[in-house]
């Protein structure tokens, strides 16, 4: 017995201690990877929770809505920006030369139909919420929307024209029901 | 200065077994403390009182408070008119946070001044800054509980500030929140991390103990204390230097508790929270206000993010970019200077970070930003070897006693 404890230790300092490093890089590793595995639930605790995810579909009666007029309605717990546009404001949004955009996109492919455009009401910059749903807020230099927290200036279509806002105004999923009816998400 | 004998039989047993009695003795009364410390050393302690003052009132708060977007802001309103001393309670919370930034920030100013993260101080410096991320990590999640307009919308554009990271941003941000907007299990977590992390500095501040006690405080000439005759025991000495200012420090908390307790908090923090309407001025609180300045000055998203949290991580290397080998100011004629304009730089900052961002703040905004990185990042190098320092006492009782210095030999 003493000798066998006595080679082992001795081992170390020689050819045996690859042997001995083996096992404590093994364990280690083990430990490591089983510790990650075991923090993922914990990490994972913290996204959106089932039930968080199914109520994520909002109808909206869009009858009341006479064409120049705007309408907010919340959709997983944002506000979700729904105007009914006039021709002029359509006009303006389809003869943008996309190229010269910050985030290159067609009115058309933002729309499902072109009187009606249907934004996430959160400016892109740092979420807060633009204005020119009322018909006395500033729409800002485009016609749009504008936020007043860092000045970032939308249009007609929800496109990030001017100010600090990297990307256009987030279109959701959405479907129209009927003509004046539409589901969002 | 021997120590003192623990002379009641109780305590010798007691201390035999777990020795704490010797352990406070050794640390808060024989330890041997520079003679010179001037006022600005009182900080410190006056740090630890406010952690103290903030988890007793913290702790009594948590007993009325529920973490619901539904009832949050009704629950502190309950506080403020129905709770017996609630009004007081809170109003020492709120304003109480405000003190420990305060005295905090002078706390870090007069360690740049005398030096006082210069080797073998290191470890030490990081770990104060560890607390001060920590305290506005929780500062910041304190805020939001109340539930009022400021509080959604400072979660809200605080947490969207790491959606600015590529491709991992917008799942971080929706992790942070729990869901795809700022909402109840985000009320909720915070209220759970502003609970522990309080705790959390607590060690932190055991640990930054342990360091500051390994050398002993730094003092206002900078040099190490090299003898019996350079430094006093710690008690009676400095616990009662302590005591008096925290005599001062009480009549300015408490002057703010009572006759002034809203004058910090924006008002439309007391309207609460709607996601659908965002106030037209957001501004965080008054010890936020030089970051979100420099933030607001850099007109690129990912880039401003960068700044702001570099303006306080860069502080973690300031003892290498320090190239000078004299710590204290006094004896460093043109860094004395600068450190003037430096913190006269931060206060700029603060109050570009109060203002819209409009004009002539959007100028002096980014002059200031500029300025803040330059003086770390180029101007303390440089004047570190460049500057003709003026020469050092040969002890800390040298300037005062004559000839002390022989003694040593
Ligand atoms: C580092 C120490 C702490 C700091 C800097 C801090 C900061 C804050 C701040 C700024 C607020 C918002 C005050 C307002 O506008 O009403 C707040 C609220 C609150 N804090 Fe703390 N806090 C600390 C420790 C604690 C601890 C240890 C607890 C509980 C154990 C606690 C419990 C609460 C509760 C329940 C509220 C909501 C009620 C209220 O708004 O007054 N805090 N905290
Ligand atoms: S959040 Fe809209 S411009 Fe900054």
């Amino acid at each position: 017995m003493a000798s066998t404890v006595h080679s082992t230790a001795h081992g170390a300092h020689g050819d045996g201690g690859t042997r001995r490093d083996f096992l404590y890089l093994a364990t280690g590793a083990m430990g490591a990877i089983g510790a990650g595995l075991a923090a993922w639930p914990l990490v994972d605790s913290m996204n959106p929770s089932a039930e968080v995810l199914a109520v994520s579909s909002t109808e909206v009666d869009l009858a009341p809505v006479a064409v120049g007029m705007a309408l907010t309605v919340k959709w997983r717990g944002k506000p979700v920006f729904v105007r009914h546009r006039t021709d002029k404001e359509i006009k303006e949004a389809e003869d943008v030369n996309v190229a010269e955009l910050r985030d290159p996109q067609t009115d058309k492919a933002r729309t499902e139909k072109p009187g009606w455009i249907v934004v996430v009401g959160i400016c892109t910059h740092l979420g807060c919420v633009p204005l020119g749903q009322k018909p006395t807020d500033p729409r800002g230099d485009y016609g749009g929307w504008f936020c007043p927290c860092h000045g970032s200036h939308y249009d007609t279509s929800g496109r990030i024209r001017k100010g600090p806002a990297p990307k256009n105004l987030a279109v959701p999923a959405y479907t129209f029901l009927s003509d004046s009816k539409v589901k969002i998400g | 200065m021997s120590a003192p004998a623990i002379n009641n039989r109780f305590l010798k047993w007691f201390d035999d077994r777990l020795p704490v009695v010797s352990f406070m003795q050794h640390e808060l009364h024989e330890y041997p403390t520079p003679k010179n410390l001037n006022y600005w050393w009182n900080f410190g302690s006056l740090a630890g009182i406010c952690l103290v003052i903030m988890i007793a009132t913290g702790v009594v708060l948590a007993m009325q408070y529920t973490p619901h977007v539904s009832l949050a802001f009704l629950s502190v309103e309950r506080i403020m008119r129905d709770v017996n001393y609630g009004w007081l309670l809170r109003y020492l919370h709120m304003n109480g946070a405000s003190m420990f930034f305060l005295v905090v920030y002078i706390h870090v100013f007069r360690g740049l001044y005398y030096g006082s993260y210069k080797s073998p101080r290191e470890v030490l410096w990081w770990l104060g800054l560890v607390i001060l991320l920590l305290m506005m990590a929780t500062a910041f999640m304190g805020y939001v509980l109340p539930w009022g307009q400021m509080s959604f919308w400072a979660a809200t554009v605080i947490t969207n500030l790491f959606s600015a990271f590529p491709l991992v941003g917008e799942p971080i941000v929706t992790w942070l929140w729990g869901g795809f907007s700022v909402d109840n299990p985000t009320l909720n977590r915070f209220y759970a991390l502003h609970y522990l992390l309080p705790f959390v500095i607590v060690g932190v501040v055991v640990l930054h103990l342990i360091a500051l006690h390994k050398h002993g405080s730094n003092n206002p000439l900078g040099i190490p204390h090299k003898g019996p005759q350079d430094s006093i025991p710690f008690h009676p000495y400095y616990t009662v230097k302590d005591l008096f200012g925290l005599g001062v420090f009480f009549i300015v908390y408490m002057a703010l508790v009572f006759f002034a307790p809203n004058m910090l908090v924006e008002p439309i923090n007391y309207v609460p929270a709607d996601p659908l309407v965002t106030p037209p001025h957001i501004v965080p609180e008054w010890y936020f206000l030089p970051y979100y300045a420099i933030l607001r000055s850099i007109p690129d998203k990912l880039l401003g993010v960068i700044a702001m949290f570099g303006s306080l991580l860069i502080l973690f290397v300031l003892p290498w970019l320090d190239t000078s080998k004299v710590r204290s100011a006094r004896f460093r004629p043109i860094y004395k200077k600068l450190f003037w304009v430096f913190l006269a730089d931060c206060i700029i900052l603060g109050w570009v970070g109060y203002n819209p961002p409009e004009g002539h703040f959007i100028v002096i905004g980014q002059i200031a930003t500029a300025y803040y990185f330059l003086h770390l990042l180029v101007i303390m190098p440089i004047v570190g070897k460049v500057e003709r320092t003026r020469p050092l006492p040969d002890s800390i009782s040298a300037p005062v006693l004559k000839g002390a210095h022989k003694e040593k030999a």
